[in-house]
């Protein structure tokens, strides 16, 4: 008896390094979210900045959008940030979704980072995250002219998921709605 | 040619590691006197080959040579000097020679000074760290070389990151690194006592040392960072939970606990397995904020995507080290001699009381920092669940732990009364709760638990105090200059660290409570009021840097205590195209005035965020002094390295026989 109780730790770790294992076997630029294909959930948030009139689900609609997922809490985002903002200047429409957060805060985080959202809101209780599914910021979906999500981006998107992944999907997207 | 030098020398210095391992273990097995003593000149051969690699990877940076791959990825001619220094472990490659640095002076100096240990017992010792630093240097050459060339020769390299261009850089990542590989030796002693079957009160003043030099690190290295990020990044947050955060928290956390066991382990040989146990975790903690670390900061974010064959080898070095570790602890700990008995109310159980909140808030930042992994295996773990989950899993478990903190040294070893030790805490406990009722009778009943944090930081200060009070009645009979000299420096130790404790609770609970912040447009000239003092901005210029341009904008403060010129920069570098913000920051004893400015518009106002953060100072100031405290006991003559007991040896070798 007193055996197995010293055979717990290597147990427990076992367990651990197995979950790793399986996760570094993964392509984790293709994670399958339970949301993609599937349209956006129904939500209705506050703005976060003074001009914000809200951000809504309806609006996903038209053409193709990125919707990020941030918060002025979050290290990664402050990474992913200046992509962020390069996007906007080649006029990609994304929205924020700001977690978590005050929106007093997530105001003062675009005013003093530069600000690449078209429209933000806030999710103060988390709420609309658990429905979307977000386990941490930063997060993007790409959500197609019809309001369904086409894919989901785990952690900062960098230059080279930009171009290799999200901007052949959306200009697809583009062409076929 | 450099290059090739240092590659050379890293292949020789796995080549020696792996006659370390092989002389060590036979070495031991056959109690052989010339095998063993192979052993020992492999560590000293090994520091010699890996010294001349580092300082060949290091020639390359200063040189600038471009033909060197990671010379090319990280470094610049335009950068100064100290920076193509640093940028020497800036970078995975480099980082990770660091280490097997680090880890062979540390097998150097368990050769050189370790004639005073059981020879078999060493010589396992080095066998286990040649294990480890065959990993690494396996890990170094196979997957992650730094001398690879670049052919053809590109004309100028890309930059160091610019966040990490600081002096802080310079030696951040070498003190962490310090502190993390330290606990390597623990958990070498460790892994040869359990080979050896035997754990005594020596191999526990044998070990103590090494943790409390790599706690010692740790700490500094913590508060090293958490400073750094609050001047650099630019937005006065001095914690963020981030992934690279907690990498350093959790074998903090846990070589608080193997601090505190191994000394029950030496003052009473209890807690054996359980501070065996705990040697292991802490080092696999240190190898996973390794793999986390790396140069610094934000480069997290590529941990393990990067490249699935360095995972797979990073994951096979943890399972390798960890699992065989817990394999041996498994089969070989039960046969060990169980320790000796105590009551629930006594210092070893206090102790004890402490390593469990101590693994419970371990396991709290593991499940965290990790979740996002196990949930959907995103890229290594960048993204944060963040701060609201840390204030409902950590603090409450931190809490309890820092009200326990000033009744471990008041309790008797084996057994007390209750009776005893809040006598003995009176004073403590009544300061306490005046400051508890003074700070809610000011602050009002919306803010007792703000009180009670204030409360809590007061309480560990003067209940360190209290121990050296204590000690001033008992042992001194009046007399300052006898009380001065037979004090022991371990006592003054704890008792800094642990009223450093208190200081920094109260910095954390002041800034958290108190801070004032304002966000807004200036013009040259505007002025505004900020938490009772006035800030006006008085230029903007543009300046040139030696790699970067920058918006200056000079602010003057007015505050009660006269007044101080303040400058921050918004920086642009060219090379990388990326922006930084330095923070004009006014540093006091009650508080910072921190300002930080965003881009200009084009009507020549600039965004101006800034902050008043009471107390936030003190956070470092006791770090430090936790840090101090733990350098003091480490000077102290019974934990020397080598040192003699005469009175307690011969009685252990008769107990060996």
């Amino acid at each position: 008896m007193k055996r197995l109780v010293f055979l717990v730790p290597v147990a427990l770790f076992a367990v651990v390094v197995l979950t790793f294992a399986i996760g570094l076997g993964r392509d984790p630029s293709r994670i399958p979210s339970v949301l993609v294909g599937k349209p956006l959930p129904v939500f209705s948030l506050p703005g976060v900045r003074s001009r914000d009139a809200g951000l809504s689900s309806k609006e996903f609609r038209g053409e193709p959008r990125l919707l990020n997922v941030f918060a002025s809490w979050c290290v990664s985002c402050r990474v992913e940030h200046p992509v962020l903002l390069q996007l906007k200047q080649e006029g990609v429409p994304i929205d924020g979704l700001d977690w978590k957060d005050d929106a007093i805060q997530g105001a003062h985080y675009l005013a003093q980072n530069g600000d690449p959202y078209m429209r933000a809101g806030n999710d103060r209780s988390g709420r609309t995250g658990i429905d979307l599914g977000v386990t941490g910021v930063p997060e993007t979906f790409v959500v197609d002219g019809r309001g369904i999500v086409r894919y989901k981006h785990v952690g900062p998107i960098e230059p080279d998921d930009w171009t290799g992944t999200i901007k052949p999907l959306m200009d697809s997207l583009r062409t076929h709605s | 040619m450099i290059a090739e030098v240092g590659q050379l020398a890293l292949i020789l210095a796995f080549l020696v590691s792996s006659v370390q391992v092989v002389a060590g273990f036979v070495g031991a097995r056959r109690r052989d006197p010339s095998l063993m003593a192979l052993a020992r000149a492999a560590a000293w051969m090994q520091l010699l080959f890996v010294a001349t690699a580092f300082l060949a990877l290091a020639a390359s940076f200063v040189m600038n040579d471009v033909s060197v791959a990671l010379v090319a990825q990280h470094s610049n001619s335009a950068q100064p000097l100290i920076y193509k220094f640093g940028a020497t472990w800036g970078n995975h490659e480099g980082s990770m020679l660091l280490w097997v640095l680090i880890l062979a002076v540390q097998g150097a100096s368990v050769a050189h000074f370790g004639g005073s240990l059981r020879e078999t017992l060493q010589a396992r010792v080095l066998a286990v760290q040649a294990v480890i630093g065959l990993a690494f240097l396996g890990f170094s050459l196979f997957t992650s070389n730094p001398f690879l060339r670049l052919s053809p020769a590109p004309a100028d390299g890309s930059e160091l990151n610019p966040l990490l261009q600081d002096p802080g850089l310079v030696f951040h990542p070498p003190i962490l690194y310090l502190g993390y590989v330290g606990f390597s030796a623990a958990f070498a002693f460790a892994l040869a006592a359990l080979i050896e079957g035997r754990v005594d009160a020596a191999w526990a003043r044998w070990v103590r040392p090494w943790v409390l030099a790599s706690w010692i690190c740790l700490t500094l290295g913590i508060a090293a960072g958490s400073a750094w990020a609050y001047y650099t990044l630019g937005w006065g947050g001095w914690w963020f939970w981030d992934p690279v955060e907690n990498a350093s928290l959790m074998p903090w956390l846990m070589g608080t606990a193997l601090l505190h066991s191994a000394l029950v382990l030496e003052k009473r040989g209890a807690l054996v397995s359980w501070t065996i146990l705990l040697a292991i975790i802490t080092f696999s903690f240190s190898l996973i904020g390794t793999f986390l670390v790396r140069s610094g900061v934000l480069t997290s974010v590529h941990a393990f995507a990067l490249d699935a064959k360095r995972g797979v080898y990073i994951l096979g070095i943890i399972g390798g080290l960890t699992g065989s570790a817990l394999a041996l602890f498994a089969w070989r700990a039960p046969m060990m001699r169980t320790g000796a008995l105590f009551a629930p109310l006594s210092r070893e159980g206090g102790i004890t009381l402490n390593n469990v909140f101590l693994l419970a808030a371990t396991a709290a930042v593991f499940l965290g920092t990790f979740y996002p992994v196990f949930v959907d295996m995103a890229k290594g773990a960048p993204v944060s669940v963040g701060p609201p989950y840390y204030r409902i899993t950590f603090v409450p478990l931190f809490v309890p732990l820092l009200l326990l903190v000033s009744f471990g040294p008041m309790l008797n070893w084996k057994r007390n009364s209750w009776r005893e030790v809040l006598g003995r805490l009176l004073w403590p406990i009544i300061i306490a709760g005046f400051v508890l009722l003074l700070a809610t009778v000011v602050l009002g009943m919306a803010w007792v638990l703000t009180a009670a944090a204030f409360a809590l930081g007061v309480f560990l200060i003067a209940g360190a105090a209290a121990v050296l009070v204590r000690r001033w009645k008992l042992t001194s009979g009046g007399n300052w200059r006898r009380f001065v000299r037979t004090t022991p420096l371990a006592s003054y130790g704890f008792v800094l660290a642990h009223a450093g404790l208190g200081v920094t609770t109260l910095g954390i609970t002041a800034v958290s409570a108190f801070q004032a912040e304002r966000v807004l447009n200036m013009v040259p000239g505007e002025s505004v009021a900020l938490a009772g003092k006035r800030v006006t901005l008085e230029s903007v210029l543009p300046v040139e840097g030696p790699n970067y341009q920058a918006t200056e904008a000079n602010f003057r403060v007015v505050g009660r205590w006269g007044e101080r010129v303040l400058v921050s920069q918004r920086r642009f570098y060219p090379v990388s195209q990326t922006q930084t913000t330095q923070a004009g920051i006014g540093v006091g004893l009650l508080g910072n005035t921190y300002v930080s400015v965003g881009d200009q518009n084009p009507d020549g106002s600039i965004v101006v965020r800034m902050w008043n953060h009471p107390l936030v100072d003190w956070i470092w100031v006791g770090a430090f002094m936790m840090a101090f405290g733990g350098m003091l006991s480490l000077a102290d003559r019974r934990l020397r390295v080598g040192f003699a007991a005469p009175a307690i040896r011969p009685a252990l070798e008769v107990a060996a026989q």
